[in-house]
C-alpha cells in the first residue's frame, strides 16, 4: 500500500516553533509550513492542525502581506501630484490614484489633492493590483469605500483577523447585531468601529478585545454571545434604576 | 606562555571556570523584552549579556540597498561602550563591522528571503557585557528576535563553539581560554535541518581535533536549541493557557 507510513509529529494544537518537523510523507503543506527533503516544517511559531491532509501552523505572531482584492483600512501619509501614499501595516506602502478617488480624468491644474484627501486621513480601501514588482494600488470606486469620517479605530494582529469574522461570518455579524454598530474590519489588522451610541463602540471593542485574548479557544461565539446579553442585561438595569 | 596554559584545565579536567570539556555555561534566554521592536530576545550565555532586536519586514532604507527580487537582512552587532574591562569606543570597529556580516550570513539561510521582495529585516544586536563567544550567543539571540518578529523561518539558528585549550578540545571558551588557548572554531547550526550556517577557525588544529571540535559544538548547539524554542514559547504559552 502506497503510503502506509504516514506519520505525523505533534497533537492537534500543539505549540510549534520555527523549523519543528510537523508530518512526513502523504500530507500537504499548508499555512506557515514548508517542505524539505519530503518532510513538512513550521515556519512560524503558532498552533499545528490538521484538516484531511493539509498540515497548518495558525500563527500566533505574522504580519500583513497584500492580496489583490482584500479590504483594509490605511492612513494616508502623504500627498503627491497624483495620487496619495498609504501605509497600510504592510512591508509594503501603497499607492491611491487621483483619478481613482475624483472618478475622472484627473488635471493636476484643477484639482488640489489635498481637499479630498490629506496627511492623516484613514480610508477603507480595497487592493486593487500587487505582484512581487509592484507596490499595492489601491481602489476606493466601490460602495463602502473611502475617507472615514466618524467611528473608533482599534489596531489587532492581522492573523486574529479571521477569527473575528467567525465562520462563515457568524461571529462578527453576531456582533454587529447585538451592538448595534457598523464594524468594518480591515485585512491588515485594523478595524473600524461606528455606532449610534458611544457605549455602544465601547462594547464592541471590549467584545472585540475579548475575543482576541481568546482566539485560541473553542465555543467562542456562543461565550461572547453569553457575554455580550450580560452586558446588555446589566445596561437595561441600570437604566430601570 | 606554558605555565600560562597549564593553568587553564587542571588534573582532573576541570577547566578555570569548574566546567569539564564537554560542558556548556549556564544559557539564560528570554522572548519579547522590548516594547518598541517587532520582535526581540535577550540571552545570558555565561558572563555574556546580549540583547537582539528585530525590525521588519519593512522598507529598505536607504533605497539603494533594496532588491528588486529578495528580502534583505541587515544586521548591526554593537558592543557597549560598557561591554569589556577596558572601555570600548562606541564607533563601530573593524571586529564589529565584521561580526554584523558574519551574523548575518549565518542567518540569511534560516530566512525565505525570495517570499518577500523589496523589502529588508534589520537586526540590532547589543553586547551589554562580554566574556568570549559573544558572536555565538548573539546569533542565538538575533535568530529568537527574528523569530519573535513573526518573519517565517526554516528553523532557528543557534551559534555555539568548541575550541582546543591545553591540548584538549573543549566546549563553549569563555574570555581567558579564548585569550590563551590554541584554537577557538564558531559554528551556527539549524538543529531540525542538520545543516551548519556558519563555521570559523581561529587557530592551529590538526584534522582529527578540527572535526571533534565541529561535532561538538553542534552537540552544543543542539542543547541551547531546546532551551531556544523553550523561551520562544514561554512567550506564547501565556496565550495557550487560555484554551486549557
Amino acid at each position: 500500500m502506497i503510503g502506509e507510513f504516514m506519520p505525523t509529529f505533534f497533537e492537534k494544537k500543539q505549540l510549534v516553533t520555527p523549523g519543528e518537523l510537523l508530518a512526513e510523507g502523504d500530507y500537504l503543506p499548508g499555512e506557515n509550513t514548508y517542505v524539505e527533503a519530503g518532510k513538512i516544517f513550521a515556519s512560524r511559531i503558532g498552533l499545528v492542525d490538521s484538516d484531511n491532509k493539509k498540515v497548518n501552523v495558525v500563527a500566533l505572531r505574522a504580519f500583513y502581506v497584500p492580496k489583490m482584492g482584500d479590504i483594509i483600512i490605511g492612513t494616508v501619509t502623504e500627498v503627491g501630484f497624483n495620487g496619495w501614499t498609504v501605509n497600510i501595516k504592510a512591508p509594503y506602502t501603497a499607492m491611491l490614484r487621483a483619478s481613482d478617488v475624483l472618478a475622472r480624468p484627473f488635471k493636476p491644474q484643477n484639482d488640489e489633492l489635498s481637499q479630498v484627501l490629506t496627511a492623516g486621513d484613514l480610508i477603507v480601501a480595497k487592493i486593487a493590483s500587487f505582484d512581487r514588482a509592484h507596490d499595492p494600488q489601491l481602489t476606493v470606486g466601490e460602495p463602502g469605500l473611502g475617507k472615514i469620517t466618524r467611528g473608533q479605530i482599534l489596531h489587532v494582529t492581522p492573523t486574529k483577523i479571521p477569527r473575528i469574522i467567525g465562520r462563515k461570518g457568524s461571529m462578527i455579524s453576531m456582533i454587529k447585531q447585538e451592538t448595534n454598530c457598523q464594524i468594518i474590519l480591515g485585512l491588515n489588522g485594523v478595524i473600524l468601529v461606528t455606532g449610534k451610541a458611544l457605549e455602544d463602540e465601547e462594547l464592541a471593542i471590549f467584545v472585540i478585545r475579548k475575543i482576541e485574548e481568546e482566539s485560541h479557544t473553542s465555543g467562542l461565539t456562543d461565550r461572547i454571545t453569553q457575554l455580550l446579553k450580560e452586558k446588555k442585561q446589566v445596561k437595561v438595569e441600570e437604566k430601570v434604576e | 606562555m606554558n605555565e600560562k596554559q597549564e593553568k587553564l584545565i587542571d588534573k582532573k579536567g576541570i577547566r578555570l571556570d569548574g566546567r569539564k570539556a564537554d560542558e556548556l555555561r549556564p544559557v539564560k534566554l528570554q522572548v519579547g523584552v522590548l516594547g518598541n521592536a517587532d520582535g526581540s530576545a535577550y540571552i545570558e550565555h555565561g558572563k555574556n549579556k546580549i540583547l537582539a532586536a528585530a525590525f521588519g519586514p519593512r522598507e529598505v532604507h536607504p533605497k539603494h540597498l533594496m532588491q528588486a527580487d529578495r528580502m534583505v537582512l541587515k544586521v548591526r552587532y554593537h558592543m557597549a561602550p560598557f561591554s569589556v574591562q577596558e572601555r570600548k569606543s562606541p564607533a563601530p570597529s573593524r571586529r564589529e563591522v565584521e561580526l554584523s556580516k558574519v551574523i548575518k550570513e549565518s542567518l540569511e539561510p534560516a530566512l525565505f528571503l525570495e517570499l518577500y521582495p523589496r523589502t529588508g529585516v534589520d537586526v540590532f544586536i547589543e553586547v551589554l557585557q562580554a566574556d568570549g563567544g559573544t558572536r555565538c550567543a548573539a546569533i542565538t539571540a538575533a535568530a529568537l528576535a527574528i523569530a519573535d518578529a513573526g518573519v517565517p523561518m526554516r528553523d532557528l539558528v543557534v551559534g555555539c563553539a568548541a575550541g582546543k585549550v591545553d591540548d584538549t578540545v573543549v566546549l563553549d571558551l569563555y574570555d581567558a581560554e579564548d585569550k590563551l588557548g590554541a584554537a577557538d572554531v564558531p559554528v551556527a547550526y539549524m538543529p531540525s535541518l542538520n545543516a551548519i550556517t556558519l563555521l570559523q577557525m581561529d587557530g592551529i588544529l590538526d584534522p582529527e581535533e578540527f572535526e571533534k571540535a565541529v561535532n561538538m559544538a553542534m552537540e552544543g548547539c543542539k542543547k541551547i536549541y531546546d532551551m531556544q524554542k523553550e523561551a520562544l514559547k514561554t512567550k506564547y504559552m501565556v496565550v495557550k493557557e487560555v484554551e486549557e
